[in-house]
């Protein structure tokens, strides 16, 4: 067993465990979006930072990624980490508005409004990825990736046109954390019935 | 040629001394009092004409062969760094230095300097303050005040030959490390010379391989990053189309020092010359011997792939440019595991830029101790820059670590046109910040740089004057960067493009000093956010800039005024009644018709049509035009 600290109380945890397993086996909250237990940690929506503390120094890791090790130092909540959830949050609140989910956890750290532009009253997807790693790693089907780079960045089946791939099993849909999938199902799936005549034969 | 099975049988090297051999030969049958002209094929030179210049002068000797008792060779090679002069001629051995040859002028050189000994005046360099002419390489103060380790062979070698490159001593370094080192050593000799990784953060070079060494045994890799993206920078691309032996030579030294038989280069298809002379630098070595299995009958066996990158600006990220190596999406992968435990397809691997690559070719030849002594205690050797902007002599320059920035760009770059002193110096790439003229005498090193808000980066270094707007500057910088976030992490891809808003409304002269404050905050969440190091240093444009140029952005936004007279929104042109000579040249240029006036009389600007594209400013030989 490891031994560290979380918050100034001593933990333990188990060598291959990360600071987001540590921190949620004793009971401590940590917000994420883009983690899922179902799937590889991705280290993307950066809701998961915590502050390591050594000497004078200090730096911000995502929990979700970085190993647990002995003797570590670890904050979740400090000023440094929370604003960075405050900007990251007030920053989604104008890039994906109509998700409630994003709403409410925006609350929780006081962001109400935000000063940014709304390009997309409509738009609910935080580009996570989960679904993307959830078709990859647990059905296996590939059928969606990301599609562009940066701010043309969007999830889609490949050309952006329903593919035969998806198997239409809603696993991206499940996983989603603000329901952004469930609109962008139709757009991904294309006929079950090919991907039927090759399960079979395998 | 083309070298056959047999043939390259016939050119293996098989042990340290029939290397040695063989380059003593290639040395006795040269001799060096023998007149060479040497044309410079670097890709400036190349784009103003060089290749034509190298035909005419082939030519005008044909012309003239009877007479000349030895036929002097022409050398085509890499870049010689002082860009804003070519296409450049050098004449062996007495390095007479000509620029901005045209192939018109090849008879005249042929007749009057290799013929009857004497200069073409017209072609000599002038001294920008005395205007005294300059006759040979070593007198101008561009060359004279530099120190040239890493670009040592560039401009003297012809480098599509690798003869050529043995003569100036190739491949001794890894000779040495596989014939008479233990691969210990060898990482202790890189550790011992205090070499830092030239990329841009400058790590030591010999402790990460030792972190990828001590995994013991099993498949490892050495990689070459050589996706040199800062804007204005072209340090690496000269190196690999000037001297890519030496990049090839640093690569097999740390794939024996850590036990790697693979290396892959990494480089952005936009640099066809760099890749070609790279792929017959791989074939040379190849047929010599020196790539391939048992190196020089030591039992080493290695070889260099090269990847073609497609312009990923973030794929000079290290864990992304694994991935795209890898024909995944270039993207960067949190750390740890670190690249050295898993790295290239999860294996133990080392990324080392093209410069860093270089010096340790440099290293092993002529010893840790030779290195130890350049440069300052904790930053040692050389560093090439590639200077551009506003700045008299364009080019590329090496130097010793802790030279002040002034001796850079006052004395090698011969200083700022119309101006004793620059406004700014951004160093680092967009990663990089902006250092102003009171920062003048701070030595160029890793530490300093850093403590001045800025950092070396793999060594862009453009100059500007008091016409350059820093709000204007670092938005360009966030602009980029917005274009080129991978988008994986929220703080970047989110947060970047935040912040060039923010200085969007800056320049059109809105916004409050408040917004100021928020920007350092949401610069500060970035920084400490971002997943890798393109995000956690894209505040770096906005912060060095507000550090030392605050007052421009209050201006911006108290005033509505940009000083610079850059911003759009914030600036009017106007013609001085007084200075205007009524030439019409400005009215030409105006792409809007917007100004008019009666020829030989004053003219005017008509403000509704006016789209302050500053063609007129730009046009007007009197300074009549005046923006403000």
């Amino acid at each position: 067993m490891l031994s560290l600290t979380i918050d100034g109380n001593k933990v333990e945890a188990e060598a291959g465990w990360s600071l987001l397993d540590t921190a949620r086996q004793n009971g401590i909250e940590i917000p994420t979006l883009c983690y899922h237990e179902a799937v590889e940690p991705f280290g993307a929506c950066r809701l998961c930072v915590v502050e390591l503390r050594q000497g004078n120094n200090s730096r911000l890791v995502a929990s979700c990624v970085y190993p647990a090790e002995q003797g570590l130092d670890v904050y979740t909540a400090s000023e440094k980490v929370n604003n960075v959830r405050r900007w990251i949050l007030e920053m989604l609140l104008s890039e994906c508005p109509a998700s409630s989910e994003i709403r409410e956890m925006a609350a929780q750290y006081g962001v109400q409004t935000t000063r940014f532009e709304i390009s997309d009253p409509e738009q609910e997807c935080i580009l996570c990825g989960l679904c993307v790693r959830a078709c990859a790693q647990v059905v296996g089907a590939n059928a969606i990736s990301t599609v562009g780079r940066g701010a043309q960045k969007e999830i889609g089946s490949p050309y952006l046109t329903p593919g035969d791939d998806c198997v239409a099993c809603g696993t991206c849909v499940t996983v989603c954390p603000t329901g952004a999938m469930s609109a962008r199902f139709e757009r991904v799936r294309g006929v079950p019935s090919v991907v039927m005549a090759r399960s079979v034969k395998r | 040629m083309q070298a056959t099975a047999k043939d390259t049988a016939e050119l293996r090297l098989g042990s340290l001394e029939e290397l040695e051999k063989l380059r003593g030969e290639l040395r006795a049958a040269e001799d060096p009092n023998h007149t060479r002209i040497i044309v410079c094929h670097g890709t400036g030179c190349i784009a103003n004409g060089s290749a034509g210049v190298t035909e005419a002068l082939k030519a005008a000797l044909a012309a003239a062969g009877e007479d000349i008792a030895v036929m002097p060779g022409i050398k085509t090679t890499g870049c010689h760094g002082f860009c804003s002069r070519g296409p450049l001629v050098i004449i062996k051995p007495k390095n007479i230095f000509y620029q901005q040859v045209k192939p018109g002028d090849a008879e005249e050189i042929v007749q009057k300097t290799i013929k009857a000994g004497e200069m073409v005046e017209s072609l000599l360099y002038e001294h920008p303050q005395t205007g005294e002419k300059i006759e040979t390489t070593e007198d101008i103060p561009f060359y004279a005040g530099q120190q040239r380790v890493v670009l040592a062979n560039i401009g003297q070698i012809d480098p599509t030959k690798i003869d050529d490159a043995l003569r100036a001593g190739a491949y001794a370094g890894a000779a040495k490390a596989l014939t008479n080192m233990e691969p210990k050593q060898v990482i202790e000799a890189v550790i011992n010379s205090g070499l830092r990784g030239r990329g841009g953060a400058g790590f030591p070079t010999g402790i990460k391989w030792n972190l990828a060494a001590k995994h013991e045994g099993g498949q490892k890799y050495v990689l070459c990053n050589a996706d040199e993206g800062d804007p204005g920078a072209f340090m690496d691309r000269s190196v690999m189309e000037g001297d890519p032996h030496a990049v090839v030579e640093g690569m097999i030294i740390g794939g024996y020092a850590i036990g790697a038989d693979t290396g892959y280069v990494y480089v952005r298809a936009e640099y066809p010359l760099a890749i070609k002379h790279l792929e017959k630098a791989l074939r040379d070595a190849r047929a010599y011997g020196l790539l391939g299995e048992n190196i020089l009958g030591s039992g080493f066996n290695f070889d260099i792939r090269i990847n073609r990158g497609a312009g990923a600006f973030v794929c000079g990220e290290e864990t992304a440019l694994m991935r795209s190596v890898e024909g995944k999406v270039g993207e960067p992968v949190p750390r740890p595991p670190y690249p050295s435990d898993k790295g290239l397809f999860g294996k133990p691997s080392v990324l080392n830029n093209v410069e860093t690559w270089a010096n340790v070719s440099r290293i092993l030849d002529k010893g840790a101790d030779w290195f130890a002594g350049l440069g300052t205690e904790k930053s040692k050797g050389t560093k090439v820059f590639a200077l551009v902007g506003k700045v008299n002599n364009v080019g590329l320059v090496e130097v010793p670590m802790g030279i002040k920035l002034r001796e850079i760009v006052m004395e090698i770059g011969g200083g700022v046109p119309g101006s004793d002193h620059f406004k700014a110096v951004q160093t680092g790439g967009p990663s990089g910040g902006c250092l102003p003229w009171q920062d003048a005498d701070l030595p160029v090193d890793f530490d300093s740089l850093i403590a001045a808000g800025s950092m070396m980066g793999s060594g862009g270094m453009i100059v500007m004057d008091d016409r350059d707007c820093m709000v204007d500057v670092a938005k360009y910088f966030l602009g980029f960067l917005e274009e080129e976030s991978c988008g994986k992490c929220f703080p970047c891809r989110l947060g970047v493009p935040r912040l060039r808003e923010t200085l969007n409304r800056f320049s059109k002269g809105q916004g409050t000093v408040e917004d100021i404050d928020d920007l350092y905050s949401l610069a500060e969440a970035i920084k400490a956010g971002s997943l890798c190091a393109l995000g956690g240093t894209a505040p770096n444009a906005v912060l060095s800039t507000l550090r030392y140029f605050r007052d421009e952005y209050e201006t911006h936004i108290l005033e509505h005024r940009c000083p610079a007279g850059v911003c759009k929104d914030l600036i009017t042109y106007s013609i001085d009644p007084e200075v205007c000579t009524g030439c019409r040249a400005c009215a030409r240029a105006c792409p809007q018709n917007a100004i008019t006036g009666e020829k030989k009389k004053p003219h005017t600007i008509d403000e509704s049509l006016c789209i302050r594209c500053g063609m007129c400013f730009e046009s007007c030989k009197f300074g009549a035009v005046q923006v403000q």
